[in-house]
């Protein structure tokens, strides 16, 4: 393959994998290292230090677009992001002593978890909550808009969330990820934030998460310009394309096209990273 | 200032970080094609590269002999520090509503993040 052909094919393969991933709220990282992997046979280690920054410019980009719709809760965020920040640096700590095969099965793993969740179609949690002590006293509460007008939510169970998010980090800096499934479920599970709030302020969280392992992804090597040039610009142009298109559409029928992709790139990369071909 | 308000400004910084940053990926990007466009490429094996890709220093140096691979890691470290400018101004803007739970909360992320980059050097 020639440099020019890698470079379109990559482009092509990262716009709709971030095209996908703004519009379900995890990212284009999920799908865009297996592409690499599977399709193209890139090495995990390229393919996960392209996805790393990939998934900043689609947190950056997008972010502008979510605030206007008012739903992502910057204190949440925040709050949240010294756990996340923290996992991350430890994650891509250990992205530099785990095998590439080992790193394939997690991967795996995850794009599996990631597809049930798409399938099980969680229900929304549409009764709102009063706070509890600690969330109060953080004042992480908030209100976001239904039909209209501004709705107040309350937030529970901030310590099993805030683990939850440190686990999320982890991810993200072992694998290159958003890994914003992990933190909608910190959210919208354990925290009981409104689902919208969840994703969009998971959105918002990505960059942030990324932006501390990326030191010691550029450090190691794994981010190769030639590889991370198309798949950032691919990516980036996917994502603004979805953001746009986010707030019309329906949570359910996104989750189910989603799992359905997520799910065959689960299963192949486990076999190829029990195989050793990954 | 409110969150709404703070939300905003934030979201614009954001924004304007990644174009800066994607202009500087594809300039890099374009300037590397128009000269290997046909040299056969595969990425099968990890090797990591030289300091050109791999340190600030490096990067930059190299940058500024018109190495196209060293101006497409100067696009992608702009987009590294969208986020960490992102934290930062959240820093001010909590100072600004007189919050001074969560500027302590963005300044601890701050430092989390300088450090990590800093380590990384």
């Amino acid at each position: 393959m020639t440099a020019l052909e890698f470079t379109l094919v990559v482009l092509a393969l990262s716009a709709l994998a971030g095209f996908l991933g703004a519009l379900t709220g995890l990212g284009g990282g999920v799908v865009v290292v297996p592409a690499l992997t599977l399709a193209l046979g890139v090495d995990l280690k390229y393919a996960i230090g392209a996805s790393l920054v990939s998934v900043i410019a689609t947190s950056s980009g997008a972010a502008a677009a979510y605030v206007r719709e008012g739903f992502s809760n910057i204190r949440i965020g925040m709050f949240l992001e010294i756990a996340t920040t923290i996992g991350a640096i430890v994650g891509a700590f250990l992205a530099s002593r785990v095998s590439t095969h080992a790193l394939a099965i997690v991967f795996g793993l995850i794009l599996l978890q990631a597809a049930y969740m798409s399938f099980k179609g969680t229900p929304e949690n549409a009764e709102r909550v009063a706070p509890d002590a600690l969330a109060a006293r953080l004042r992480l509460g908030g209100a976001y808009p239904v039909a209209g007008s501004p709705q107040p939510y309350g937030v529970r169970r901030v310590p099993a969330g805030f683990v939850t998010m440190f686990g999320a980090g982890a991810l993200s800096g072992l694998l290159g990820i958003g890994s914003g499934a992990v933190k909608v479920i910190a959210m919208d599970r354990i925290m009981r934030v409104p689902f919208k709030v969840s994703t969009t302020t998971s959105n918002f969280m990505i960059g942030v998460t990324a932006a501390a392992s990326a030191g010691l992804y550029l450090k190691n090597g794994y981010i190769n310009p030639q590889v991370a040039m198309p798949v950032m610009l691919g990516v980036l142009t996917g994502a603004l394309i979805g953001a746009k298109l986010l707030v019309h559409m329906r949570v359910k029928t996104l989750r189910l096209v989603f799992g359905v992709v997520i799910l065959a790139l689960a299963i192949e990369m486990i076999v190829n990273g029990i195989a050793g071909k990954v | 200032m409110d969150d709404r308000r703070l939300e905003t400004i934030i979201g614009r910084l954001l924004r304007a970080g990644v174009l800066l940053a994607a202009a500087t990926v594809l300039a890099g990007g374009v300037l590397y094609l128009a000269r290997h466009h046909g040299d056969p490429v595969n990425y099968h094996s990890f090797v990591a590269g030289g300091p050109q890709t791999r340190t600030f220093t490096g990067i930059i140096q190299w940058a500024a002999h018109g190495e196209s691979a060293a101006i497409i890691q100067i696009g992608l470290l702009l987009l590294v520090l969208t986020p960490v400018a992102r934290v930062a101004v959240a820093v001010a803007g909590f100072l600004l509503e007189r919050d001074r739970l969560y500027a302590v909360v963005s300044l601890i992320v701050l430092v989390i993040l300088v450090f990590s980059l800093m380590h990384a050097t």
